[in-house]
């Protein structure tokens, strides 16, 4: 049964004490970022943002909620797949061998605050593209991490994640729902409130250790009542075809040449997109010769390095760029990990300089398909 | 994800600018390489490349053939016999060898995709008596530049057709000259019981693909080992994507049914 919560300080304060970090959503600099929060009253109480292609500003709202707001500029991959991290050092030997070595750091403890059900999903694509060896980095960093989800009761003006095949909530917890709390958050004259459930037995127990009150039915059901409410007001759609069937049929269209006239090249869309995964890796050494390290940094798709074989990149051409970027997403990320790659947290929309839209360009990529199929009789169709 | 230490041992200029490095582990050893398969091949402190296994299955040496065309292929060309380089692997899908008792087996190799190649070339000098005839097919851009060359005789006497042709000849060279492809039109083959295994610069693969469909080959018979950007080899990174297929996990090897829509595409 859920259970009322009337101050997040309690539980930013027992997680600090299980010595985990707390990161979750603060407004710095003009955005709400994600940043490790030392008390619950640095979380956005009372912020909004406005959102559109290639827009965003904080707004103030006329309430003190917190999680009234959607995705910031940055994700969760910042911590669980960090933008450079080293990944070992190698010692030269007097039999002129070497000794390579992990660095023996141990992976920060985090709870992530705030984590939206978009985003809960993106963590999970993550995990089942880098968490597959199970004895690597990224398995090691998530494996202690303790998820604290906010249900959206306020989706932005890019958000489908609905059309995405997510939800503006979670489902009902249970053990290896993938979080361990779940909030929904409910602001009103009296201020604000959070109805809690538990998707594991580790959140069962924190929550056993706070000060909450009983949740009584008119106010669970309002909570329910504002979360599907979400979904019925969400700003975008992605089209609602088989869209690995779309962007293998589509790879030719003129529609490509079009965006590609507008697209920068970037790789803005990348970097904010919760689920690319792309790394690069550089290896260096002293000045000694006698020392070496190994460190991953991030990699776009759209840069050109990024395809290059000797004689030259293989995607030379925007067009091929930004074709791999979107194929990739929302098709063939299907036949590589059995899942769509987009959750749609809207982002890469947010955070285009020229305002380019995932869903408008899927959409128009779709009408094209569908002309072209009418073309040929339609059987594709039917 | 730690390359492991593996000394060079032996070494043999091959052209000016291709080099075989036999390598046997410092202390602990690779899985052995299935033929076909890749290893990252670190030179130290200068970088890691992707480079296929040009020698027998065997996990106590392994041997990379390798041309230098770039910084990390120039350090690894140049490494002398004693030098220490490192090894992860072995990646990748394989030639899927043996092929069904009795096929014809091509092997087509053009310049330096002759050196995935030879391991299979092994195997069928190894296990002759398995298939019906062997033909292994091999282009260079001249007579200098062809691999391998010291083994040709001993690879017919062993019972393998070895066709050879250059691009350009220069004044010494009495054998054909042409592209790869050519060779397939006049080879004696049953096409419905062969298998052919090709691996060279991407136009060389896509014509001799075609000219083996044209005689009847199936397009899935015809397997060509594909070269993108890696650098993990583990499906990690991303760099190597074509389409649905993630080459260093999916591929380097891939049926010629899969890779000619995708390599059809411009720039996918
Ligand atoms: C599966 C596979 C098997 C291969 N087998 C062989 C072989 O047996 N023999 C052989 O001589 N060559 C082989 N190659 C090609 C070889 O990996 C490239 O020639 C080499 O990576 C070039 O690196 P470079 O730094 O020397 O060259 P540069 O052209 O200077 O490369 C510059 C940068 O581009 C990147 N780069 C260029 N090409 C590649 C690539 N293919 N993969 C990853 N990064 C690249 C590197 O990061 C490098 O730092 C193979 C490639 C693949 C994918
Ligand atoms: S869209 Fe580009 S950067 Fe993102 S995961 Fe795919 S290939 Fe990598
Ligand atoms: S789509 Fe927009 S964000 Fe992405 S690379 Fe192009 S210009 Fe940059």
């Amino acid at each position: 049964m859920p259970v009322l919560l009337t101050s997040l300080d309690p539980l930013v304060a027992a997680l600090r004490a299980d010595g985990y970090r707390v990161v979750g959503p603060t407004v710095r600099d003009g955005a709400i970022v994600l940043a490790e929060l030392d008390r619950a009253d640095m979380l956005p109480y009372g912020w909004g943002v406005r959102l559109g292609p290639g827009g965003y500003r904080l707004r103030e709202r006329d309430d003190r909620a917190a999680f009234a707001n959607s995705a910031g500029p940055q994700s969760w991959k910042q911590f669980l797949h960090p933008p450079r991290q080293q990944l070992w050092s190698a010692e030269r030997d007097s039999d002129g061998g070497f000794t390579v070595a992990e660095p023996a750091d141990e992976p920060p403890r985090y709870a992530f605050l705030g984590v939206r059900p978009c985003d809960l999903r993106a963590i999970s694509v993550l995990d089942h593209v880098l968490g597959a060896g199970a004895d690597n980095r990224y398995a090691r960093r998530r494996e202690g991490i303790f998820i604290v989800v906010a249900n959206c009761t306020e989706p932005g003006e890019t958000c489908f994640c609905v059309s995405a095949g997510g939800g503006p909530g979670v489902g009902p917890g249970h053990d290896g729902a993938g979080y361990d709390l779940a909030l929904t958050e409910l602001a009103d004259d009296d201020g604000v409130r959070y109805v809690v459930d538990a998707g594991s037995e580790d959140g069962w127990r924190l929550l056993d250790r706070l000060p909450y009150e009983a949740a009584e039915p008119p106010t669970t059901a309002r909570a329910r009542d504002a979360v599907a409410r979400a979904a019925d007001r969400m700003g975008r759609t992605l089209p609602a075809a088989d869209l690995r069937a779309l962007l293998a049929g589509t790879l030719e269209a003129a529609r490509w040449d079009d965006v590609a006239a507008r697209c920068l090249s970037c790789g803005n869309c990348t970097m904010v997109c919760p689920t690319c995964f792309c790394t690069s890796v550089e290896d260096t050494t002293d000045l000694t010769g006698d020392h070496a390290e190994r460190w991953l940094r991030w990699e776009s798709c759209f840069d050109l390095d990024f395809s290059y074989l000797h004689g030259g990149p293989v995607r030379s051409s925007r067009r091929s760029r930004y074709r791999q970027w979107l194929t990739h997403k929302l098709g063939t990320w299907h036949d590589q990990f059995g899942e769509s790659g987009c959750v749609g947290c809207g982002r890469c929309i947010v955070w285009c300089p020229v305002g380019i839209d995932i869903t408008e360009e899927t959409h128009a990529l779709a009408a094209e398909y569908e002309a072209s199929t009418d073309d040929r009789g339609g059987g594709a169709q039917r | 994800m730690m390359p492991l230490p593996y000394r060079v041992t032996g070494r043999r200029q091959e052209t000016s600018d291709t080099a075989t490095l036999i390598l046997e582990p410092v202390r602990q050893p690779m899985a052995a390489a299935r033929p076909g398969q890749f290893s990252m091949v670190y030179a130290f402190g200068v970088g890691e490349v992707p480079i296929s296994v040009s020698g027998p299955p065997d996990a106590d040496l392994v041997v990379h053939t390798l041309r230098a065309v770039g910084a990390v292929t120039r350090a690894l060309h140049d490494a002398r016999v004693g030098q220490v380089l490192g090894l992860r692997g072995p990646y990748g899908t394989d030639w899927g060898l043996p092929v069904p008792v009795g096929s014809d087996l091509v092997i087509v190799g053009g310049g330096i995709g002759l050196a995935p190649l030879r391991p299979a070339v092994y195997h069928a000098l190894d296990q002759r008596a398995r298939y019906r005839r062997v033909a292994v097919l091999i282009g260079a851009r001249t007579p200098d530049d062809l691999l391998f060359t010291k083994e040709y005789d001993d690879w017919r006497a062993g019972g393998v057709e070895v066709g050879v042709t250059v691009d350009r000849a220069d004044t010494t060279w009495a054998g054909r000259v042409g592209v790869v492809p050519d060779l397939i039109t006049g080879l004696e083959f049953a096409p419905e019981s062969t298998v052919a295994l090709v691996c060279g610069p991407e136009v060389m693969m896509r014509f001799t693909a075609r000219a083996l469909l044209r005689r009847g080959v199936p397009p899935a018979a015809v397997r060509v080992s594909l070269e993108r950007n890696m650098h993990c080899g583990t499906a990690l990174c991303g760099h190597c994507q074509l389409g649905p297929l993630l080459l260093c996990r999916d591929g380097p090897v891939v049926g010629y049914d899969r890779a000619q829509p995708l390599t059809g595409v411009k720039e996918l």
